[in-house]
């Protein structure tokens, strides 16, 4: 479906410096902790300290009488009546069959099934005499063996849920011809695995709740994402209609995919704001933050290429074990489901057989960061690639070239998954990968680079890698925007896309200014809070260009529609002899009304974009590594991601976008990881233990985007581009590093790729 | 409020202010929830991550690892005390122009980093710029254009004008 | 994470410093930097009751340079260390190994005193005294005496300071202009905690021979000392790559290292090795 408005680019397409900048580098952004309100009081989360375990009591009779504390709260006090449970977070698609049982409870009820999850809520007049009061609280517990590891968990001898019967909560199946049946003249089958790691926003999640009881409302600041999504849960929970309920996105730190799911405080803070008829706040800590926000790409598989012996790819095979943690919580399939799904990425690979299993353990529950599971399928099948490669004596580069989708071949259907969810069968649709990928070799001199394959100079192995990739954008089923010609000449647009740091405000206005022919100065953006429109669907999946972008222009079509009927009354013709001009100016028969004329009429149009096509950004990465065998200490001496991404509304934000995404990528390849004993006890909750790259660590870090092939979807022929920059890392070093250490023998088969654990490769290989 | 609070006083972006703070209270508390100045983010408490920074005496501390009653007497520059009403310093202008923000959070930490660091050492090599901002983390840039608006911003403060700093 | 509740005062003198701290019976601790006591209270792994802030205590911040070597008051900020570019010459060890040290904002703040007191094996300062047979001079409510490095540092965050002891002040003993040295850590970002570090040096004589080695290792230990067995595998010797490779086999197996989620017990000793290597190509050049 294509949007009515067109636009001829005079911003978008241009670096234009971003309005947010105004604020944010003045230190007036406004995030959630910042917002004062009167008679405030905060709340501390009481957490559990085991893994698994039952509960027996929640002591806080000492907690309650503390200096300021107003109120301590557990299960029974959010169960509707004793013999009830509470409610549960459930999963953002909609009932998916079989996965209900897994739901996590918004507090924990009988039964503890991860350190860190909610216990209790002490409500004090200051954070820090809650947390006094937390501290005091005596948990009984009665501790269950935890079961931490994928295999271990699904042998089903220690559950998580007992009534269910089993940990493995789905499995998914990807097909594609007839893998099993396959004959090749070559194969090989390897073990790979990906380490848990995630996001690490550098603003916690907050929350301020605000009751109304004399009119019965609600109104939440701190949310981001998919606010009219987390509006309807929430609503739902407390019993209210959903226009009394109120989602307000402020400024918000980085989100990643995951920021802005449902969290148990999502439910438990607004439920305590009107239970005590007293705004509250909460803030979540650093400790709390790497404890229990979403945890991530965790998953480790067993798979098969089989080739003929030119390279020519004929199948891939396999299974996928996804570590979930202890629920599923509400987008928990989106990445057991990538991971198989775009197993393939951007090659022609005839027949595919891969399960994907999502198994429940011990651990803090998963959900969707920045490519989720692509970065693990990168990972996964590049490291294959460069096996394979190696043992048919096919080059990296030619291996991978053989093997690209041909453009020829577009639409290219890769394999379809089940269940489905009603989800349409993935389609790539169009683009030149090999383009691509020829920039990318171009731009890290691959050619002349090539000769220091496995050389040691200086004491340090040099290694190259390569590797291409697919990224998916313009996800979800539509988005709205309206824009408002207000009194003053200004125009206002409101959208449900979110904000997230992004830059969305810039682009928005960019589309905005282009499809109204105005100034920028002119428009006023109002991003994400539910209040501005009735309907919205926030930001995720690389959508909010492709989506909100092109509600944008159907609005502005509207609302030069509207234009026309009042200059046609006020010019004295009929709407289809006005002609509408730059900054929606109005002309018939030598009389010209500028948009501040007609400003006075109440001038404001909805637009909208469906579209349940996806897009696909696509690109190639490379990186050229020094290894110091002795120590395990890897230098990145160069890193180059190159993306054709249709359409670039902003060529500085993109950049911005794509360098800030490799860095994420790097980090969580070489030494970001979640770590847990064996107990479930959470060993990296302090920024001291869980290390993200600093300055000094990756400064040779490139990007380029290109806009070869615009996609078919969308009027901007935008491609989603916020995750192509992460997707390829892992694999592309890892196998810089495989070429590095190839004299020595060593094969890295698991992330992340820590200077310990490339000494212990070679080591082993001795 | 808790017991035992005692009154401070310091000088903060060029004025006096008081408050009266209980000695557990850290710096960046007292900045953001009793003086109003939002400004300095609180991004772990723990001394890693870098967006409390501030000034204090001229140096460039984290203000999560100082009690607010150790600045009795000080003087403090946040983020606001670098800014003008109605424009950008040549420093944010710098991080405008190199698109060194994205999710602005770290950026405040950042920014007086930055300051502190080119008032003492304008002569800065990108080498030494990344070494300082190494105290600083990010997630969304990737640092790379932040040393580029930091390297471009020296100029403004090797010259004699003192109208780079606020 | 809010910092627990405690009392807190900032004493004029060092007398009264000490007073407060030997009348909390060792539940008071005192600040100075505060970079390492302030995060351990964050997560309220450390709650004193009382919080004696050194912030006025007066002549504590000195760093002297005279005949008989460096002193350096304990209050002295890693900053003073970097800015006093005398030290360079004066005690190249000193300067080098404090470049590791943290980050830029800690480094205004974090003190010597501090740095020592709280006794990170992982921390330079430590290592450095240790490596250089330091003197730490400490005061407390029975009077002032000084303290061997080595026989400071009993274990993780654990010394022979008394509770009502304070260190003012640490002695590095002359550094003759043409002695050979080198520092290594490794870390796995920069101003990380060291998985493992030396810090070496040797005199030569006219001939090349090694004497007076000392090396000692940081990180890699429960404690920082100084390693006999390398030391001896050098001392007499002309230092070349065979005495070094010889020296490093032995510093690898003499070393007890600890284990955690960032590194095996294996790899640190590995690490060891593999620095005092690099460190003693780098000394003997």
């Amino acid at each position: 479906m294509i949007a009515k408005g067109s636009f001829i680019p005079n911003f978008v397409g241009t670096p234009v410096q971003r309005v947010e900048d105004l604020r944010l580098l003045r230190g007036r952004g406004q995030f959630v902790d910042d917002v004062h309100h009167e008679g405030m009081l905060f709340a501390a989360i009481l957490r559990s300290p085991v893994a698994h375990g039952r509960i027996r009591l929640i002591d806080y009779a000492a907690a309650r009488g503390m200096p300021g504390v107003r109120g301590i709260f557990t299960a029974g006090d959010i169960a509707h009546a004793p013999e009830c449970t509470v409610p549960t977070i459930p999963m953002r698609r909609g009932q998916l069959e079989g996965l209900a049982p897994f739901e996590q409870p918004v507090i924990a009820q009988s039964k503890v099934r991860y350190v860190g999850e909610p216990l209790a809520v002490v409500v004090a007049d200051s954070a820090a005499l809650a947390e006094d009061a937390v501290d005091a609280i005596v948990a009984d517990i009665e501790p269950l063996a935890p079961v931490v590891d994928c295999h271990v968990s699904g042998r089903d001898e220690v559950l998580l849920f007992e009534e269910h019967g089993t940990n493995l909560a789905v499995t998914y199946t990807v097909e594609k011809g007839d893998a099993k049946s396959v004959q090749a003249a070559y194969a090989r089958r390897e073990r790979f695995s990906v380490q848990r790691h995630t996001a690490v926003c550098m603003e916690p999640r907050g929350l301020l709740a605000v009751w109304d009881g004399v009119h019965a409302k609600l109104r939440v600041s701190g949310a981001a994402k998919v606010p009219f999504a987390i509006r309807r849960v929430l609503a739902q929970r407390l019993d209210l209609p959903e226009d009394c309920v109120d989602m307000i996105e402020l400024d918000v730190g980085g989100g990643f995919g995951v920021r802005g799911e449902f969290y148990p405080e999502d439910f438990l803070i607004p439920f305590l704001a009107r239970k005590l008829n007293r705004p509250l706040k909460w803030t979540e800590d650093r400790r709390e933050n790497l404890l229990g926000s979403n945890h991530a790409r965790e998953a480790e598989c067993e798979i098969e290429i089989a080739c003929d012996r030119d390279g020519t790819i004929l199948a891939l095979l396999g299974r996928i074990w996804v570590n979930m943690g202890a629920y599923v919580r509400n987008s928990a399939e989106v990445a057991p489901r990538n991971v198989a799904l775009f197993l393939s990425g951007p090659y022609r690979i005839p027949n595919i057989h891969i399960e994907s299993s999502m198994v429940v353990t011990n651990k803090a529950p998963a959900g969707p960061y920045r490519g989720p599971g692509r970065f693990e399928a990168d990972f996964f099948r590049e490291r294959l690639f460069d096996m394979a490669a190696r043992d048919l004596g096919i080059g990296q580069v030619e291996f991978r070239r053989r093997n690209l989708v041909r453009e020829s071949e577009m639409p290219y259907r890769i394999a379809a998954i089940t269940p489905s969810y009603g989800e349409r069968q993935v389609e790539f649709d169009g683009g030149d990968y090999s383009i691509a990928l020829d920039r990318c070799l171009g731009e890290i001199r691959w050619a002349e680079k090539a000769a220091l394959q496995g050389k040691l100079i200086d004491g340090r192995y040099h290694g190259l890698g390569v590797g291409c990739f697919i990224e998916s954008g313009g996800g979800g089923q539509r988005e709205n925007a309206r824009l408002v010609v207000e009194a003053d000449g200004m125009v206002s647009l409101y959208i449900g896309s979110s904000n997230i740091g992004q830059g969305l405000e810039t682009i928005c206005i960019q589309i905005a200014a282009d499809a109204l022919g105005l100034p920028m100065e002119k428009i006023r953006v109002f991003h994400g809070s539910t209040t501005n429109l009735s309907e919205g669907f926030g930001s995720f999946g690389s959508r909010s260009v492709v989506m909100g972008g092109s509600a944008i222009l159907d609005a502005a079509g509207n609302l030069k529609a509207k234009v026309r009927s009042a200059a046609a009354r006020r010019l004295g013709c009929v709407a289809g002899e006005v002609v509408i001009g730059d900054g929606v100016s109005a002309s018939f028969g030598g009389k010209t009304l500028a948009l501040a004329d007609v400003a006075d009429e109440d001038l404001s149009a909805d637009g909208t974009f469906a579209s349940h096509q996806r897009t696909y950004a696509y690109g190639a990465a490379a990186a050229h590594v020094a290894v110091d065998a002795k120590t395990g200490h890897v230098e990145l001496i160069e890193y180059v991601t190159v993306e054709d991404v249709g359409r670039i509304i902003n060529p500085l934000t993109a950049n911005g976008q794509a360098v800030g995404a490799a860095v994420q990528g790097l980090g969580g390849t070489f030494m970001e990881h979640l770590q847990y004993d064996q107990d479930g006890q959470f060993l990296t909750a302090s920024l001291a233990d869980y290390l993200m790259p600093t300055a000094t660590d990756f400064p040779n870090v490139r990007a380029v985007e290109l806009e070869i092939s615009p996609s078919p979807t969308n009027p901007l022929g935008a491609k989603g581009a916020g995750e192509g920059g992460t997707i390829p890392v892992g694999g592309v070093v890892s196998n810089a590093v495989a070429a590095a250490l190839a004299p020595l023998g060593v094969e890295p088969r698991e992330l992340p790729l820590s200077p310990y654990r490339i000494w212990k490769l070679v080591q082993a290989a001795r | 409020m808790e017991s035992r609070a005692s009154a401070i006083r310091f000088e903060l972006n060029g004025k006096p202010v008081e408050a009266r703070v209980s000695a557990r209270t850290t710096l960046a508390d007292c900045l953001r929830h009793q003086l109003l100045q939002t400004g300095t983010h609180v991004g772990c408490e723990h001394g890693v991550c870098g967006a409390c920074t501030v000034i204090v005496n001229g140096d460039a501390v984290r203000s999560c690892l100082m009690l607010a009653v150790q600045v009795d007497g000080a003087t403090v520059t946040t983020v606001e005390g670098l800014s003008r009403e109605d424009s950008l310093t040549p420093l944010q202008a710098a991080f405008r122009k190199h698109h060194a923000l994205q999710c602005g959070f770290c950026t405040p930490g950042m920014l007086t980093t930055a300051h502190a660091l080119l008032t003492d050492e304008p002569d800065a090599d990108k080498t030494r710029i990344r070494e300082v901002l190494s105290g600083n983390l990010c997630r969304c840039t990737g640092y790379i254009p932040i040393v580029e608006a930091v390297y471009e911003a020296r100029a403004t403060y090797r010259s004699k004008d003192k109208s780079a700093k606020a | 994470m809010k910092l627990p509740l405690f009392d807190y005062a900032a004493p004029a003198t060092l007398a009264e410093a000490i007073a407060l701290l030997a009348a909390s019976g060792g539940t008071a601790k005192a600040l100075a930097g505060g970079q390492s006591l302030l995060p351990t209270m964050a997560f309220r792994l450390a709650m004193p009751t009382l919080l004696v802030d050194l912030r006025r205590l007066a002549g504590l911040d000195r760093i002297t340079l005279g005949e008989d070597g460096v002193r350096l008051g304990a209050k002295v900020r890693w900053r003073d260390i970097e800015d006093d570019t005398r030290l360079r010459t004066a005690h190249p060890l000193l300067a080098a190994a404090i470049t590791h040290v943290a980050h830029y904002q800690i480094r205004n703040r974090g003190t010597v005193g501090g740095n020592l007191a709280h006794a990170d094996p992982a921390a330079e300062m430590p290592g450095v005294a240790v490596a250089c047979d330091a003197e730490l001079v400490l005061t407390g409510s029975k009077g002032t005496r000084v303290v061997r490095s080595a026989d400071f540092f009993l274990g993780p965050l654990t010394t022979a300071l008394a509770d009502d002891e304070l260190i003012v002040e640490v002695r590095l003993p002359a550094w003759p202009a043409a002695r050979r040295w080198g520092f290594e850590e490794f870390a796995q970002r920069r101003g990380d905690f060291a998985v493992a570090g030396i810090a070496a040096f040797y005199d030569a004589d006219a001939r090349g021979v090694a004497g007076n080695t000392h090396i000692a290792v940081i990180g890699a230990c429960h404690r920082p000392h100084r390693l006999a067995g390398a030391e001896a595998a050098l001392n007499g010797h002309m230092v070349d790559e065979q005495v070094i490779v010889a020296a490093a086999k032995v510093a690898a197996a003499e070393v007890d290292p600890p284990a955690d989620l960032h590194a095996s017990a294996e790899y640190r000793r590995a690490l060891v090795g593999t620095l005092l290597e690099r460190a003693l190509i780098r000394a003997s050049r």
